[in-house]
């Protein structure tokens, strides 16, 4: 195996995106996720790279916009208050079709809320958070490792479908150190005939915009970007699947709330409960078709949230309600612990699915 | 080891001084009554001595930090009872500095008296896992950047090479020869490798100062 060596998770993100090839990196600090900038600070100047600290959140993600509408691979990064005002330039580059990756490691809110870990962020990664029509590629990394991983995969994807990727990490993993192997295979960036590269007088003007005044043609910008959508649904969705097949009571969980209630699931086991876990790792795409599964022979599922019940609401969805969803949650920055989830899962076996 | 009234530990952000210094006040503890953990990390909110606070309180240890530490107005303040680390020679302190060079700033204040009173030994945590200071050479720049900022030299070194929870025997082991070559460089001893508790007995012989540590529990391993 290769060397390993010991990283935060926020520096995991900022080398593995090196090592993807991005040399352009636009962001503002905000804890937790303030070492992602500093160690770009620290290395893009001695590898011919860009390190800017903008002067807002808005202006790093309209420089995000300028350098992908030149075809290069750019990101920026920032904590929840942080998304919230770059919001308007996640959809312009929506709006315009353009790759991006964007790091999200949550804190506690509403508002300027706390520094410490939540994953109260979802809907504003999967549902928008911007404005219009549009998706991003939401991706849940739950090791610093996956960090690192995902980080190179949300390049890629980002590439591929002209889409924004979001790494929707929270404060823990951000901060906690683990070791990482970052030896892995890059794939070399696309063409991008569109870029705004430069005509040298032997191509027609490219043009990189998300305005569209007249109906009949945006309307039709919004039907083809959705049977793109439609594609990365079907050939990206993600999930890991731990002790699933015969469980009577399946736990959904991404992130750090994934790691907690693997060690609730293992407990219940030996308690002769049968319990499982599902780990949705792309958020958008949701991974439906396993939970639908699952539902078959499932009597109760739980989700569990460092949120006030967001994601329970997709598992309602992806399962038709056949089984009940409990909810088992900490917010504002606390973390659920494993009794907590195993105490959820007695309650759920004991109920037998009738709430 | 042998302790001087006054222990400060910098180095790299991240080379886990913080872990140090609540194994070392613990162990300075077994020693002598008055025994105090200062904080003076100005540079990251997100992991503090201050969690330890339950910990310090149960075991006698005064604990010097920030007042604003953990509440709305976590700012890059300096305890009040700072010059206590200095005024009140009945102590025996652990400092918990900040990282980097921008930690070592905070030390401006008190270095002059630490100097005049000549009773302090100034610890350079390295870890040779870290992604920055994977080589003497790297560690021996961050070291010299810290000494520039804080005023005050180093006076030894403590390795602290880890892989955290899935550090192996043979991880230590390998460490040593790094530390040895940031002791040749700087012209330092290493006063201590240090070892999670588990690895201990494995280790113990093979290495010398070999320092045992209780890792922080987490709830998700």
């Amino acid at each position: 195996m290769a060397d390993k060596v010991l990283m935060k998770g926020n520096e995991a993100i900022a080398e593995a995106a090196i090592i993807a090839g991005c040399r352009h990196y636009f962001g503002y600090p905000i804890t937790p996720q303030t070492e992602v900038a500093a160690y770009m600070a620290k290395k893009m100047p001695k590898i011919g790279g860009v390190f800017l600290q903008a002067e807002s959140e808005i202006a790093a993600i309209n420089m995000v916009y300028g350098v992908s509408s030149a075809g290069k691979r750019v990101m920026t990064s920032s904590s929840s208050p942080g998304i919230s005002l770059k919001g308007e330039g996640l959809s312009y580059l929506a709006g315009s079709d353009l790759p991006a990756l964007v790091v999200n490691v949550q804190r506690g809110g509403p508002g300027l809320g706390g520094i410490q870990p939540s994953q109260s962020d979802y809907f504003q990664a999967t549902r928008g958070g911007g404005h219009g029509d549009y998706h991003m590629i939401v991706l849940a990394p739950a090791s610093v490792q996956e960090m690192a991983e995902l980080t190179v995969k949300g390049f890629e994807l980002a590439d591929k479908y002209r889409m924004t990727s979001m790494i929707l990490a929270d404060g823990t993993m951000g901060q906690m150190m683990e070791p990482v192997s970052l030896d892995f295979d890059v794939a070399p960036a696309p063409e991008k005939p569109w870029a705004t590269t430069g005509t040298k007088m032997q191509r027609e003007h490219n043009i990189v915009n998300s305005l569209s005044l007249v109906p009949e043609e945006l309307e039709q910008l919004n039907f083809e970007r959705y049977k793109r959508y439609k594609i990365v649904e079907e050939n990206e969705t993600r999930y890991e699947e731990y002790m699933v097949d015969d469980a009577d009571i399946v736990i959904a969980a991404f992130g750090i709330a994934a790691r907690v209630s693997k060690n609730a699931v293992n407990e219940a086991r030996a308690q002769g409960i049968k319990a499982g876990l599902i780990r949705p790792i792309t958020l958008w795409p949701f991974p439906k078709a396993p939970f639908k599964k699952a539902a078959t022979h499932a009597k109760a599922m739980i989700s569990v949230e460092l949120s006030m019940g967001q994601m329970i609401e997709d598992v309602q969805l992806a399962t038709e309600c056949r089984v009940p969803v409990t909810l088992c949650n900490r917010a504002g920055g606390m973390i659920p612990s494993p009794e907590q989830v195993l105490e959820a899962i007695k309650e759920a076996d004991k109920n037998g699915g009738a709430k | 080891m042998d302790y001087k009234r006054v222990t400060l530990l910098c180095g790299h952000y991240g080379s886990g001084k913080t872990n140090v210094a609540v194994n070392m006040a613990l162990d300075l503890k077994k020693r002598y009554d008055s025994v105090a953990v200062a904080d003076l990390d100005i540079v990251n909110p997100y992991f503090r001595t201050k969690d330890s606070a339950k910990d310090f309180e149960e075991n006698g240890i005064r604990l010097i930090v920030s007042e604003y530490a953990n509440s709305n107005l976590d700012i890059p303040a300096l305890p009040q009872d700072m010059y206590a680390i200095t005024d009140d020679k009945s102590l025996h302190v652990i400092i918990d500095v900040g990282g980097d060079d921008r930690g070592a700033l905070a030390l401006g204040r008190i270095a002059p008296a630490l100097i005049e009173e000549n009773d302090y030994e100034m610890l350079l945590v390295v870890n040779k896992f870290r992604p920055l200071t994977p080589d003497a050479a790297s560690t021996i720049e961050v070291m010299r950047e810290i000494e520039a900022a804080g005023g005050i030299r180093f006076t030894g070194i403590a390795n602290n090479s880890n892989l955290g929870d899935e550090t192996t025997a043979d991880d230590v082991l390998a460490s040593l020869q790094y530390a040895d070559e940031v002791s040749e460089l700087s012209g330092l001893p290493v006063v201590m490798t240090t070892v999670k508790e588990d690895l201990y007995n494995e280790l113990s012989g093979k290495i010398e100062n070999l320092f045992p540590m209780k890792l922080q529990a987490r709830p998700i391993d």
